[in-house]
């Protein structure tokens, strides 16, 4: 079958759409879900440095911003890495099985 | 007392040096250094092998695919490599450890900011740029739009922000050779280009993405023994780390806090916007996802690319500490005249350098130098390979020849445009020897976020998107992203030494002005576009839909 036919019947099932839709608004989610723990952490420097100074306990020099810091970048690899263990399994064999529906 | 004014004098100078270098690969007016043949000696060896390598990849680049893809047979873990490697410029390893060890707590923002980026591109972008690209970017935004326009937008976009891009690592590829190997700045320009010519006019993206691997593996090593050396020293304890640098740094405990680096919010909001979504809007970075054979791989590459990068920069980290507690208690043999307040030989970006001497003697610099080095050779060449495809795919064989062109003449084109990006590449770094080149790469970022990111984010996900809309929001971002960056104080005040006071635009990043008008002009002319060709391209919009969510009908990787 070509290309062309599989990408119009792929349109009309339903089943396309709701893919889509399931898929972006998980991508949609964990970006708004990054950009607050991006922003959040640049609007702690722009506003309120004296907390990511002060220290993680009493008598200690390591402040508050390192380990958060830190912990923003694993946060980063952390989220990145869920997404597309999913994407790779769950998402991949919903588009495989409706592209399989197509190609019939 | 006035001893301590000079360093804190100093270290002042050194932390906007550092910014400007973690935000390109400006290393400064470097000082010629003696000769250092440990490091050329083992630069040596990783030019042989990678001249190896272009010997081997060259059999297996016949045809324009194999130039610009690798013929689409990269792995998702090797492209996780070379994506780290094409991101972990030697900027990003000398210039974030300089930082820490100039100011402490400052150098890791930056490091966040340059990371963040990565997942909103797996989000957003990754499977989408690879189930619609073939060769370059501009593939993904020519899909349903006229041709002519939006592709000679996407060349633009792509050669001006690699122009930039290009001069910076020269510069810096010249300034850092005379530091590390003690040779001449000239001399070190010529060698860059040509080296960085044969990988890619041979050996294509294969040899490319090779040279790339081997570096991030050799950089990735390097680090990781620097890091690990220094830790011990602290019996793996972060706190005895801070606990020393807090003790002998002339800022003691403000290092472990934010300093000046961030001001106004606004300023912090923009350099976030611009480091987030200019990563997605690089072209030698959007080109390795048509490496892949599939979106699978190429979500597995941006995971690796992401790990990798991230622990690189908590390596990093610890370098820039473990500089601070191994050079300032020894200033006779790592400071200029044995004082602290003259700074490190060789300028503050040499700390990591300084401190691969410190725990690993001159063999181990020498390792640490010729992978700095290694570090921009590589770069330059992905650089130098996005923009002649830009050039060879995009206006010769889609502009100019409306796509009737055999893969032997785009082929031959694209190898012609490599000697005279070369040769281009070689004079600005000549030319601009004595400037201080730090803002091109800001340049850089601010053109990508503004102009290439939004015409290819709303070609993709916007189906009322028209080509009137993209090239003009496109052009509307370029211009003014430029624009601005030159009137912010860092270059109209720091790098073109105009008076305090007298820039235009009192931020320190455009994106927040320049990307959002780029949005809305796109937004608005595509509405009001009511063309018979604008209603052709929404049109098409469903099939573009099943084709990026799906990747039927997309290049696979034989039938790239």
């Amino acid at each position: 079958m070509k290309d062309e036919d599989i990408v119009e019947r792929i349109q009309k099932n339903p089943k396309f759409m709701k893919f889509v839709n399931l898929r972006n608004n998980y991508a949609i989610v964990l970006t708004i879900l990054m950009m607050i723990a991006y922003y959040g952490y640049i609007l702690l420097v722009a506003f309120n440095k004296q907390f990511l100074a002060s220290k993680v306990a009493v008598g200690a020099t390591m402040s508050i911003g390192i380990p958060m810091g830190i912990g923003v970048l694993v946060f980063t690899i952390v989220i990145t890495a869920i997404y597309v263990r999913r994407a790779n399994s769950e998402f991949d064999d919903m588009k495989d099985e409706i592209v399989k529906e197509a190609s019939k | 007392m006035i001893k301590r004014k000079h360093i804190l004098g100093g270290l002042a100078a050194l932390l906007v040096a550092g910014v400007a270098l973690a935000a390109g690969a400006d290393l400064g007016q470097a000082q010629k250094q003696d000769t250092n043949w440990t490091a050329i000696a083992m630069f040596g060896i990783f030019v042989g092998i990678t001249l190896w390598i272009t010997k081997w990849a060259a059999t297996k680049t016949k045809t324009a695919s194999d130039f610009y893809t690798a013929g689409g047979g990269i792995t998702g873990f090797q492209n996780g490599l070379a994506i780290a490697g094409d991101y972990m410029s030697a900027a990003s390893f000398l210039g974030i450890s300089g930082l820490v060890f100039g100011s402490g707590f400052d150098g890791l923002i930056f490091s966040i900011g340059w990371l963040v980026g990565w997942p909103v591109i797996t989000f957003l972008m990754a499977e989408r740029l690879r189930n619609l690209g073939k060769f370059t970017f501009a593939d993904v935004a020519g899909y349903r739009f006229d041709a002519g326009p939006i592709r000679s937008f996407a060349a633009c976009g792509s050669l001006v922000v690699v122009a930039f891009y290009l001069i910076a690592q020269m510069v810096g590829a010249g300034q850092l050779i005379k530091l590390l190997f003690g040779l001449d700045y000239i001399v070190a320009v010529s060698m860059v280009g040509i080296i960085m010519m044969t990988y890619v006019l041979f050996g294509g993206m294969t040899a490319t993405t090779w040279v790339q691997i081997i570096k991030a593996c050799m950089l990735l090593t390097g680090a990781t023994f620097m890091a690990l050396a220094v830790m011990l020293q602290f019996g793996f304890s972060p706190e005895a780390m801070f606990v020393k640098a807090v003790e002998v740094h002339s800022k003691h405990d403000a290092i472990m806090g934010p300093g000046a680096l961030i001001n106004d919010p606004v300023s912090a909001v923009s350099v976030g916007l611009a480091l987030m979504f200019g990563t997605a809007g690089l072209p030698h970075i959007l080109m390795r996802f048509f490496t892949v054979p599939s979106a699978k791989e190429a979500r597995k590459s941006v995971a690796w690319a992401t790990t990798w990068i991230g622990y690189f920069y908590i390596l990093t980290f610890i370098i820039g500490f473990g500089a601070i507690t191994n050079l300032i208690p020894n200033p006779a043999d790592y400071f200029v005249g044995g004082e602290l307040a003259k700074g490190l030989k060789g300028g503050g970006n040499m700390a990591a350098v300084h401190l691969a001497k410190a725990v690993g003697g001159d063999m181990f610099m020498g390792f640490i130098s010729a992978v700095a080095f290694a570090t921009i050779l590589a770069v330059v060449a992905g650089l130098t390979l996005s923009g002649a495809s830009a050039v060879s795919h995009d206006l010769y064989a889609s502009v100019w020849r409306h796509g009737n062109v055999d893969s032997a003449t785009e082929l031959r084109v694209s190898r012609i445009t490599t000697v005279c990006l070369g040769i281009f590449a070689v004079l600005l770094g000549i030319v601009f020897e004595k400037q201080n080149v730090a803002f091109m790469v800001m340049l850089a970022f601010a053109v990508a976020c503004s102009a290439n990111f939004p015409v290819l984010f709303m070609s993709v996900l916007w189906k009322d998107c028209t080509t009137k809309g993209a090239v003009a929001g496109g052009t509307v971002g370029l211009i003014s992203s430029v624009a601005l960056t030159i009137m912010s104080p860092a270059v109209w005040e720091a790098s073109l030494g105009n008076p305090k006071g007298s820039a235009m635009f009192p931020y320190a990043s455009s994106a927040i002005f320049s990307m959002t008008a780029a949005f809305a002009v796109i937004w608005i002319v595509s509405l009001l576009d009511r063309s018979a060709q604008a209603a052709k391209e929404r049109a098409l919009f469903p099939a573009q839909l099943v084709r990026s969510e799906t990747g039927v009908g997309s290049s696979s990787a034989s039938g790239h």
